[in-house]
């Protein structure tokens, strides 16, 4: 097992996890809004938040799909150390991380059942930049509007119309975190 | 998780068994002989020590199915030290201290100091467990009863 897959773990697992699960919280509770997260690293090309995310969500029951891209020697050392997911594929997954294209087509995802809508996929998905602006977000959690450098929003506009079906989104870059849940609107501005 | 007990033996030469050895001492022995240990290293944590539980599992007689034994309080952690290698520790309770004690020997053990360990801590551990399992095994065998029919009531 390579060296640098066994470090980047919390420090602290119970403070820095709540800390980082309410992050996570808050982020899909109010959509648009950019959290930080800090405390945990992944072998590259895995941002600290995605690896915080992923510490934070995921268990050994929690199947997990990489997408090509973040699919690598390394990170999976890394998940089986720290976390121990199973490594599935898309249609299987409860979590998926990778880029945006790299996780096309996004259907392939678990949207849940009209009994059970929460056993759908979460999709982690990796930006280049976080900035508020782009994409126009409006629905539950939302003051007014709000806005997100979104990789496109046909996708997002698809998968509301499943709603209350539907797979969720986190975006990660760097340090930072955003969510993204089922009930957003999304329009291109 | 579940830890299957086999009779396979390991002998404290390999890690296995050196692993084995620490995660079955008793933490307050174990920390007498670690004073001892001249240049105690500083290492950085991979894994902070954590207490779980995991589920023994049982076999009778080496050929029946596998059972559930019951579960056990079981305290893990990983550490690196500053040469580069990595100590892994499973050790039963809850008591962290003996957890970081138990990987630090581990990784030692990879290292050119294993010599002068095994005979400071793991030789004198071997020897106490083994000294255990004969009391226990004597005092058990002093219970075992020898059954003989002296008379046969149907003839």
């Amino acid at each position: 097992m390579l060296d640098q897959s066994l470090g980047g773990g919390f420090a602290d697992p119970a403070v820095e996890s709540a800390r980082a699960f309410r992050a996570a919280l808050s982020a899909l509770a109010r959509p648009g809004r950019i959290e930080t997260v800090t405390g945990a690293s992944a072998p590259a090309p895995v941002s600290g938040a995605a690896a915080a995310l992923l510490l934070t969500l995921c268990d050994g029951e929690t199947p997990l799909y990489l997408a090509p891209g973040h699919d690598g020697r390394e990170v999976r050392d890394w998940i089986a150390f720290h976390i121990g997911a199973p490594l599935v594929g898309p249609e299987a997954a409860q979590f998926a991380l990778g880029r945006w294209a790299a996780l096309q087509p996004v259907t392939r995802f678990a949207v849940g059942t009209p009994e059970y809508p929460d056993r759908a996929a979460t999709l982690i998905v990796e930006l280049d930049g976080l900035e508020a602006g782009g994409a126009k977000l409006t629905g539950p959690g939302i003051e007014a509007e709000a806005h997100l450098p979104l990789p496109e929003t046909a996708a997002f506009r698809d998968n509301r119309a499943l709603f209350p079906l539907g797979w969720d989104a986190y975006f990660t870059c760097g340090d930072r975190l955003a969510g993204l849940p089922r009930s957003t609107r999304v329009e291109a501005i | 998780m579940s830890v299957e007990i086999t009779g396979e033996n390991c002998g404290e030469d390999s890690r296995k068994g050196w692993m084995s050895l620490l995660a079955k001492a008793p933490g307050a022995r174990l920390a007498a002989l670690v004073e001892g240990v001249e240049d105690w290293p500083a290492f950085q944590w991979l894994r902070v020590p954590e207490v779980g539980g995991v589920m023994v599992r049982g076999r009778m007689g080496g050929t029946g199915a596998a059972f559930n034994l019951g579960e056990m309080t079981v305290t893990r952690c990983a550490l690196r030290l500053e040469s580069g290698e990595v100590g892994h520790a499973y050790v039963q309770g809850r008591d962290k201290r003996h957890a970081e004690r138990a990987a630090v020997i581990d990784a030692l053990m990879q290292t050119g100091r294993a010599e002068a360990l095994r005979d400071a801590v793991l030789a004198p551990l071997e020897a106490e467990a083994a000294a255990r399992r004969a009391a226990r095994a004597a005092k058990a065998a002093a219970t075992k009863g020898d059954f003989f029919t002296l008379v046969r009531g149907e003839d």
